[in-house]
C-alpha cells in the first residue's frame, strides 16, 4: 500500500512537470522541471522494484541498480545543458 | 503505520515540485529542488533501496541542486524559449498534464500480481562473484555493459562542456566560484567534513561489496567533498585539459575494457568475470571507475575553462 502512495506520487510529480516544462518560458525552470519529470520516472520505476520483492530481498534489484544510472545519466545532460544555457546568456549569442 | 510514513513523505513531495514549478522567483525554486531531493531521497528510504537513496541524495538532490544554483548565478541575462504562457497554453498544459498523471496512476494501479521478479535470479549467483550486494551485482557483473556506456556517457559530457570553452583555450582552469571571501563558518565546515567524509567514502566503497553502498556512491561522496573544498577555497578547481585530471578520466573505462576483454579470453564472452579471481579483477575495476567518476563529476559541476589570466 506503501508502494502504491509513492507511486501515485511519482505519477503527480511527472505531471507537474510536464506542466512547468510547457508552462515556464525561461530555460533554466524548463530544466528544473524536466528533472522533476526525470524524479518521477525513477519513483514509479521504484515502486515496480519494490512490487516486486522476493527471495528474501526488499525489491528486485533489477531496477534498482537501472535507476542509480538513470540518475546519474540524468546528471550528466543536465550539467551539459547548464553549459549550453551558461553560453547563451553571453552576449552576443542568441538561443 | 506504513502507510502514515509514505504519505507524510507523498505530501512534501508534491508540494515541493508544486513549488517548485510555481514560485515566482528561480533562486526560490532552486532551494525548493535541494528540499525536494533529500525528502526523495527519504522516500527511496521507505521503497527499501538504500543505494538508490545514497545517489538521490548526493547526485539528484546535491550535485543538480549544486549545479543548477551556480548556473544561475553566473547567467549575465535570463535565456528565454519563447513568450510568457498565456491563459490558454496553461490551460491545455494543466489538462495534458491531469491526463499522463492519470492513465500513469491506470497503469500502476493495473499492475500485475504477483509482480514478475528477477530478484532470484541475482541471488542465486552471487557466491562465485564474492559480493552479497545484489545492486552492487547487477551493476558491476551482471549488467556490466550499461556501467561502461554510464562511465562513456560522463566523459561525453565532460568533453562537451570542455568544448563550450574551447575557442579560449583547450586547456585552463573553470570559471571561478564566487569571487568574495568565503565565510569563516563554511572554511570550518570543509576543515572539519572533508576528513571524516574521505573516510566514510573509503568504508562506503569497500562495504558496497555486501550492504548498501558501492563505488557510485563513494566517488559522489568524494566529489562532494571536493566541491565542497573549492567552494571553501581550500582546493583550485581542477585544471581542463591534460595532466592527471585527463589521465584520471581515462583510467576508469580503460580498465574496464580490458578487463572485459580478459573475460573474452578466458570465458568467451565480453565483460563476463572469470571465476577464481572475479573479485580481485572487480576491485581493480572499480577503483579505476571511481577516480574516474570523481573526476568526471567534479568537472562536470565546475564547467568549461576560461582564458588564463594574461593571455
Amino acid at each position: 500500500m506503501s508502494a502504491t502512495i509513492l507511486g501515485l506520487t511519482g505519477a503527480l510529480l511527472v505531471g507537474i512537470g510536464l506542466f512547468g516544462l510547457i508552462v515556464h518560458p525561461t530555460a533554466l525552470r524548463k530544466l528544473l522541471a524536466f528533472n522533476l519529470v526525470g524524479a518521477g520516472v525513477f519513483l514509479i520505476f521504484g515502486v515496480v522494484a519494490r512490487r516486486a520483492a522476493a527471495a528474501g530481498l526488499p525489491g528486485d534489484p533489477v531496477p534498482q541498480a537501472i535507476v542509480i544510472t538513470g540518475i546519474v545519466v540524468a546528471f550528466a545532460a543536465t550539467a551539459l545543458a547548464a553549459t549550453l544555457l551558461a553560453r547563451l546568456s553571453e552576449p552576443g549569442e542568441q538561443p | 503505520m506504513n502507510e502514515l510514513l509514505a504519505l507524510a513523505l507523498a505530501f512534501p513531495l508534491v508540494l515541493g515540485a508544486l513549488f517548485i514549478v510555481l514560485a515566482a522567483s528561480t533562486r526560490a525554486a532552486l532551494f525548493g529542488f535541494f528540499a525536494f531531493g533529500l525528502f526523495l531521497a527519504l522516500a527511496w528510504v521507505e521503497l527499501e533501496a538504500i543505494d538508490v537513496a545514497l545517489t538521490e541524495a548526493a547526485i539528484g538532490g546535491g550535485a543538480t541542486g549544486l549545479l543548477l544554483l551556480r548556473l544561475n548565478a553566473r547567467m549575465r541575462r535570463t535565456v528565454s524559449l519563447g513568450q510568457p504562457a498565456g491563459p490558454q497554453l496553461r490551460i491545455v498544459a494543466g489538462l495534458l498534464a491531469v491526463l499522463v498523471t492519470l492513465v500513469l496512476g491506470a497503469l500502476l494501479l493495473a499492475l500485475p500480481d504477483p509482480a514478475p521478479s528477477l530478484a532470484a535470479a541475482t541471488v542465486e549467483p552471487l557466491p562465485t562473484l564474492g559480493i552479497s550486494n545484489p545492486i552492487t551485482a547487477v551493476l558491476i557483473a551482471y549488467r556490466a555493459l550499461d556501467t561502461l556506456l554510464e562511465i562513456a556517457v560522463l566523459l561525453i559530457a565532460v568533453v562537451g562542456i570542455r568544448v563550450m570553452g574551447a575557442e579560449r583555450g583547450w586547456a585552463g582552469r573553470p570559471v571561478p566560484w564566487p569571487a568574495a571571501e568565503p565565510s569563516p563558518a563554511l572554511v570550518f565546515l570543509a576543515r572539519l567534513l572533508v576528513p571524516a567524509g574521505l573516510v566514510f567514502a573509503v568504508y562506503l566503497f569497500w562495504v558496497g561489496a555486501d550492504a548498501p553502498g558501492g563505488k557510485f556512491q563513494a566517488s559522489t561522496l568524494v566529489a562532494a567533498l571536493w566541491l565542497l573544498a573549492i567552494m571553501a577555497g581550500l582546493a583550485p578547481a581542477p585544471r581542463t585539459g591534460g595532466g592527471w585530471t585527463g589521465i584520471a578520466l581515462a583510467v576508469g573505462p580503460l580498465a574496464f575494457i580490458a578487463a572485459g576483454a580478459i573475460g573474452l579470453a578466458a570465458t568467451g564472452s565480453f565483460l563476463a568475470w572469470p571465476e577464481p579471481v572475479a573479485k580481485p579483477m572487480i576491485v581493480v575495476v572499480e577503483l579505476a571507475l571511481a577516480a574516474s567518476v570523481v573526476v568526471a563529476l567534479v568537472m562536470l559541476v565546475a564547467g568549461p575553462p576560461e582564458p588564463e589570466a594574461g593571455r
